[in-house]
């Protein structure tokens, strides 16, 4: 079961998306997630929707993976938009059952609102199915080199990034060996009140943080036998570079963004919320 | 031949936790020289040191008295340490504590990328060093999935990519099944024997050691043995003194021997025991 984890939810692939620079991924991806909530109308939405299926379509990403990624914020969407669908007032009332009213604009707004997270989580997962987590890391450690200015150590972040993403896997694994064995001793693991159960779980805390120190103290070891100094000096095999076609995806945004902002104007007595 | 790691009686303790407590010698005067393209295994019981001697070849350790020379760098001068690194690569038993990106290529890019290679070079050499342990298939596998004798495989990949002129193995199927474990030593013979990269090989296998062109028995961070695995293998009594075994064809040759059969016992692998038998059978 945990063999199947996936970090970062990488998809290999060599399509058009899986070749844009990723710091044009990181930054188009923030701002497709502030113009999404830029948004006011079905109409604007409508269209960063059309824009975002275009993303899936050159990502080449199967919708099947698209899909699983929505699956498991689905709870999340259903609160939400029971939330809206309750708590708006205004329009045209539906429904009128006790304390419960519905109205149109409530409809609306949960439908809008629903749209809204799954368009988000699509985005989101469209980067990181198609940028490595080591492109991804790198990425971040080149868009906030500016900081190094005010001494913020950028690349040790980003290594540490890097090394937290490498070990999660490693680390459930252990987690679930130490579980195992003491269960095999004897713990009760299921069983009790919170408190109890809290309890039960320093016998397996305590050794996940030794083994913790082993692995981070032999990694080091070995990080230095491969030459490894710090940020200064090192090289890349995967360049970054801005190419044509990052430069075709970001004039493409920018003109999304002037849509939205006049779709948002025209059609103003549309606007929800 | 041209000797590439030299110990030049090397004496080596670990610090204790305070100044009242000097722990023992852990190497106690050490002289070898290991030749340019040559395959070591270093043999010995747990605590025996060899670890630790692996550490003294590229300045992990400093010795407390003697010289280590890699290809006649002394690691003791700090300005030595980087190009010293550069010349013996490292590869430990957990394959898991070894491997730093999440992505294969990506962690078999790590070495030259620390040695500042331009990125075309690092390219080339990462794909040569995959294809040459036969994972040039899995380059873009989460590391996490693959199997023990593939993580190795990948560990080594990592090292031969930084084109290191030795390789030292601390015990590097340790953690392995035996298919990853042939897996694992056919991958460095085949290293040593087409690119002439010099191996240390630390292990516990016998059957692996019996492979090497040169055995090392280490014993209370002393050399106990030093010789060719037939050489070594023939003195079962030394060996169990100091808590080892003979490979286990050797043992059955020598136990029709004992026995009062008339066999030859410096055998090393099962062909050559099968042969020995057959032959005595036949007289
Ligand atoms: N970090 C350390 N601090 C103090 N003593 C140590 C340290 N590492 C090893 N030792 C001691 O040094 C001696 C040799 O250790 P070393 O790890 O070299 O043995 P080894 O031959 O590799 O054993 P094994 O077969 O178990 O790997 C042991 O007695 C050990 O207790
Ligand atoms: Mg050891």
């Amino acid at each position: 079961m945990v063999r199947d984890l996936t970090i970062g939810q990488y998809y290999p692939g060599d399509s058009l998306l899986h070749k844009t620079d990723p710091r044009v991924k990181i930054v188009l991806t923030l701002v497709f997630i502030f113009v999404i909530f830029f948004c006011k109308n079905f109409f604007s939405l409508g269209l960063m929707i059309a824009a975002l299926l275009v993303g899936v379509f050159l990502s080449r990403v199967p919708l099947k993976m698209i899909l699983k990624s929505m699956k498991a914020i689905t709870f999340i969407i259903i609160i939400t938009a029971l939330l809206n669908l309750f708590y708006t007032t205004g329009g045209n009332v539906l429904v009128k059952y006790k304390f419960i009213t519905i109205t149109d604009t409530g409809v609306y707004t949960a439908i809008f609102v629903a749209v809204r997270i799954l368009a988000l989580i699509v985005g989101s997962t469209l980067l990181t199915y198609t940028t490595t987590p080591t492109m991804l890391t790198d990425a971040i450690e080149q868009l906030l080199k500016p900081l190094k200015v005010f001494h913020v150590p950028v690349h040790t972040l980003a290594m540490m990034m890097t090394l937290a993403l490498r070990f999660i896997p490693t680390l459930i694994e252990e987690i679930d060996k130490i579980m195992n064995a003491q269960k095999a001793r004897g713990a009760d693991l299921e069983s009790g009140g919170l408190l109890q159960r809290a309890k039960a779980l320093v016998p397996i805390l305590i050794p996940l943080f030794v083994s913790s120190f082993r692995r981070a103290y032999e990694l080091a070891f070995a990080m230095e036998c491969r030459c490894y100094t710090g940020g200064e000096g090192r090289t890349r095999m995967k360049q970054m570079k801005l190419k044509g076609l990052d430069s075709i995806l970001i004039v493409g945004c920018a003109v999304l963004l002037g849509g939205v902002i006049a779709l948002n104007l025209f059609f103003k007595t549309y606007n929800l919320g | 031949m041209e000797k590439i790691i030299e110990y030049k009686d090397v004496t080596f303790r670990y610090e204790g936790e305070d100044e009242a407590h000097i722990l023992p010698l852990t190497i106690n005067g050490v002289t070898l020289n290991l030749e340019k393209g040559s395959f070591v295994a270093v043999l010995g019981r747990n605590g025996s040191g060899k670890s630790t001697l692996a550490k003294l070849t590229n300045a992990i350790h400093l010795p407390e008295s003697g010289q280590v020379l890699v290809e006649g760098l002394d690691t003791r001068d700090e300005k030595n340490t980087d190009l010293i690194r550069r010349k013996v690569g490292m590869v430990f038993q957990n394959p898991d504590n070894q491997i730093v990106a999440t992505i294969v290529e990506d962690d078999v890019a790590f070495g030259p990328e620390n040695l500042g290679i331009e990125p075309k070079e690092i390219r080339r050499r990462v794909d040569d060093a995959l294809k040459a342990v036969g994972m040039y298939d899995f380059r873009l596998a989460e590391p996490h999935k693959l199997s023990g004798g593939q993580k190795q495989r990948v560990a080594i990949a990592g090292i031969l990519a930084m084109q290191t002129d030795s390789i030292v193995l601390d015990e590097p199927t340790a953690m392995l099944d035996p298919i990853g474990r042939r897996e694992v030593l056919s991958t460095v013979l085949r290293l040593n024997r087409e690119r002439g990269i010099t191996v240390l090989m630390i292990t516990h296998f016998m059957e692996e050691a019996a492979q090497a062109e040169r055995v090392i028995v280490l014993d209370k961070g002393k050399v106990f043995l030093d010789g060719s695995p037939r050489d070594v293998f023939t003195q079962s009594e030394a060996l169990k003194r100091c808590g080892l075994d003979v490979p286990q064809a050797t043992g059955l040759a020598k136990a029709l021997a004992d026995s009062g059969i008339k066999i030859k016992t410096d055998v090393l692998n099962e062909e050559e025991c099968i042969d020995a038998i057959l032959t005595a059978y036949k007289e």
